[in-house]
């Protein structure tokens, strides 16, 4: 029978330093650690698994997991088969899971996703406290999302967040006479202005995007104080906080390119690429498209673009959310220890480092010491993602996570209210009522 | 000496008791028709017996739900959005066959004279159908594209008719009217070739009689072709019917329902509620309250066109 000890956790992290890259040996290196015993876990003889997760979004992303993924395979003996779903299939292919008990062992899925299938889920906690005293602590976001609401219960590992910070042209909004990105709401709609006036509009995505839009759009109303639910899941939309942040964004829409409440999540992209806005709020991704451009131009004008933090609005602290890729263990599975030791190896240090490295920044970590990886300061430009565990908030701000706030997530509440109001469908009055109604269906039902 | 087998001498010879089962008609008649059915089984009744159950329930994704009557169909009955997407399911269904009709039936008697590189036009003209229902989607996502649409490009910087690029889906309307002209294009081939099949079962003699007593072109259409093609027309009209009221993947592809839920079919919608919002009752309760209407739209149209009586040789009354 193959045994997976305590001794041999340690040995894998050794053996895979071995395989590493010297550019990763030194990255591994300027991450701390602090002494801790990892979990026994016994490998269950002739154990196989099968992995789902989302598709790559950067190259570097899948060919670091799948060489971390072979690395396991060789040091424990457990073969481990990585399927890639297509984003938005991820989360019917988990419920498929859920709900047949049968399927991959492990899935890599969304944010609130294991909270929709807390009793189907094999409890990781002594995983996920050994890799927080191992590696500086869990960021706040990640203890949120990675624990059985109101428990202490780990129920996932939160393998790392992609943040949604403002990507913008530097030269234009110089231009617009702004010597830096602003950093509060009134600063921002005057830049808005100002590059609108010289012809530079921005653009923010107001449709049916499940990334982008909600992205936008929380960070807005959450800038202004207002929130979908409280801690006691109570719909608190319809309010004068509300108001005010509908307000703020059809003065702010009225900067923007036309089209954006049709806009899908590829749509800033391209339309950054092409030049024809100056900013928009994405994950880093946007500025390695620049950077790694096949097209001369607009790989010359990566240096002109640059991320920056969304400003701060009256609330006073940082309103970004994060899209978090969250990993979970079905109870079905046949070897659950397999599993266990699976996620516990793609999260040491060794594995971790050469994943989050090769992703470019474009996941960050959930583990504070992880801060410490030479990713975030190979390019300074790509440093402001860094703190996204750190300082994002979960979509149901400020409540539980649950399958009530995924449900008013997936049916674009807060986007269609945020939609109707900046482009004058509705009233921000009218907006915020209609919010609310279609939120109490989920909450009260 | 050679010996022949009489038929007195089979008959006293017993037969097996498995040649008597294959014998026996009942037997026969299960044995064949057992996959088909078992076919239907597993792969439409199972689901639609599914569906209908979890129209009564609270089921969650990853979770079993309790019996809950009709609470979902009354919930959503006091939804707007659900009204929303039934009106727009209504409008859609209606302007698209309206639309593939007119075309499709152009179309097939364009291609029933003899036009040069005929084969090579049919050929074309099902392109739209071959292609996957997502290639068409992502290709009119582009064409749409608030920025970079070609048809943006031709009327502002060739034609200089526009000085700003078309909104085509940013604005409830547009975006209704966009998505029915790109069900319109992936739906005509269906109309046109199968009209076209049934333009080709027309005698010719009947035209040519027609001509002998005088008919014009159109007096021919209108008394000749239109009875002629009734039939073919009412199965691909109630088929067209059912495809366009039960589209998903154009609009999911192309607008996910938005803006702010202004395109969403009752597909997309049942989609939505029941897949990624996890609310799989509701979601059912969505998907079984367009049974109705699919209901009606197939008596309707087998009631109106199919049964008339003067296509076995009658009048109406």
């Amino acid at each position: 029978m193959t045994r997976f000890t305590r001794r041999q956790t340690l040995g894998l992290g050794i053996g895979a330093a071995a395989l590493a890259s010297p550019f990763g040996q030194a990255a591994r290196a300027a991450v701390p650690t602090a002494d801790a015993t990892p979990p026994k876990i016994d490998i269950e003889s002739g154990a196989s698994l099968r992995v789902l997760r989302p598709a790559k979004f950067v190259p570097g992303d899948e060919t670091a997991f799948n060489a971390n993924t072979k690395a396991f395979t060789e040091a424990t003996g457990v073969q481990v088969k990585v399927d890639y779903q297509a984003w938005e299939d991820l989360r019917p292919q988990t419920a498929v899971t859920a709900n047949t008990g049968a399927g991959p062992d492990v899935v890599i899925g969304w944010t609130d996703d294991p909270h929709l299938y807390t009793d189907k889920l094999i409890e990781l906690t002594d995983i996920a406290e050994y890799l927080g005293k191992k590696y500086g602590g869990w960021y706040p976001l990640a203890e949120r999302l990675g624990k059985h609401f109101g428990t202490n219960n780990w129920i996932a590992i939160p393998l790392g967040g992609t943040g949604g910070a403002a990507v913008y042209r530097a030269g234009w909004v110089k231009e617009a006479g702004f010597d830096a990105f602003p950093k509060n709401t009134d600063d921002f709609l005057k830049m808005c202005q100002g590059l609108q006036k010289i012809g530079h509009p921005v653009g923010f995505t107001l449709g049916h995007a499940v990334g982008d839009a909600n992205s936008f759009c929380h960070w807005l109303v959450w800038a202004f104080g207002g929130h979908m639910i409280d801690e006691a899941q109570k719909v608190t939309i319809n309010s004068k906080q509300t108001i005010e942040a509908l307000k703020y964004g059809k003065a702010l829409y009225e900067t923007f390119v036309p089209g954006t409440q049709s806009w899908l999540d590829p749509s800033n992209n391209k339309a950054m690429l092409a030049g024809e806005i100056a900013a928009t709020q994405n994950g880093v991704s946007l500025y390695n498209s620049f950077k790694n451009a096949k097209d001369p131009n607009i790989a010359a004008l990566a240096a002109d673009v640059d991320n920056a933090r969304m400003p701060v609005g009256p609330v006073g602290f940082g309103t970004e959310t994060a899209l978090v890729v969250n990993s979970m263990i079905f109870k079905h599975t046949a070897y659950p220890n397999a599993a266990r030791a699976y996620l516990l190896y793609l999260m040491e240090v060794e594995q971790y480092d050469k994943w989050l490295t090769a992703s470019l920044g474009y996941w960050a970590h959930p583990l504070k010491a992880y801060a410490k990886s030479d990713v975030w300061t190979i390019d300074p430009k790509v440093t402001v993602y860094r703190d996204t565990m750190q300082d994002s908030l979960w979509l149901a701000y400020k409540g539980p996570v649950s399958e009530k706030s995924a449900a008013v997530v997936a049916d674009y509440v807060m986007v269609d209210m945020v939609a109707a109001a900046c482009t004058g469908a509705s009233t921000p009055e009218d907006a915020a009522a209609e919010a609310e109604r279609r939120a109490k269906r989920y909450y009260q039902g | 000496m050679a010996m022949t087998i009489t038929r007195a001498d089979r008959a006293v010879v017993p037969d097996g008791w498995l040649t008597r089962l294959f014998d026996w008609k009942p037997f026969l008649v299960a044995v064949c028709l057992f996959p088909a059915i078992g076919l239907l089984v597993v792969f439409l009744t199972y689901p639609l017996g599914l569906g209908f159950w979890l129209a009564f329930t609270d089921t969650k994704i990853g979770r079993a739900g309790q019996f809950v009557g009709l609470a979902n169909f009354v919930s959503i009955g006091q939804d707007p959005i659900f009204w929303l997407s039934v009106g727009n399911t209504l409008f859609y269904t209606a302007l698209a066959t309206v639309l593939k009709f007119g075309l499709g039936l152009w179309l097939a008697l364009l291609l029933n004279e003899h036009v040069p590189f005929k084969s090579l036009i049919r050929a074309i003209v099902l392109v739209p159908w071959i292609v996957p229902t997502v290639l068409s989607a992502m290709a009119f996502w582009w064409i749409y594209d608030p920025q970079f649409s070609i048809i943006s490009y031709f009327l502002k910087d060739v034609l200089h008719v526009r000085t700003t690029n078309v909104d085509f889906l940013g604005s409830p309307w547009s975006a209704r009217l966009s998505l029915i002209a790109a069900n319109v294009w992936r739906g005509i081939p269906f109309v046109a070739i199968s009209l076209l099949a049934g333009l080709q079962t027309i005698s010719v003699s009947l035209y040519e009689a027609a001509m002998l007593d005088g008919a014009s072109a159109w007096q021919r259409f209108r008394h000749v072709t239109v009875p002629m093609l009734m039939p073919v027309l009412s199965v691909v009209l109630t088929f067209s019917v059912l495809f366009t009221f039960t589209d998903f993947q154009l609009v999911y592809a192309i607008t996910r329902g938005g803006p702010v839920n202004s395109t969403h079919l009752m597909a997309t919608l049942a989609f939505q509620r029941g897949i990624p919002g996890g609310q799989l009752g509701e979601g059912a309760a969505i998907a079984v309250a367009m049974i109705p209407f699919l209901v009606a739209a197939t008596l309707g149209s087998y009631f109106g066109l199919a049964r008339r009586k003067w296509q076995q040789g009658g009048r109406d009354d």
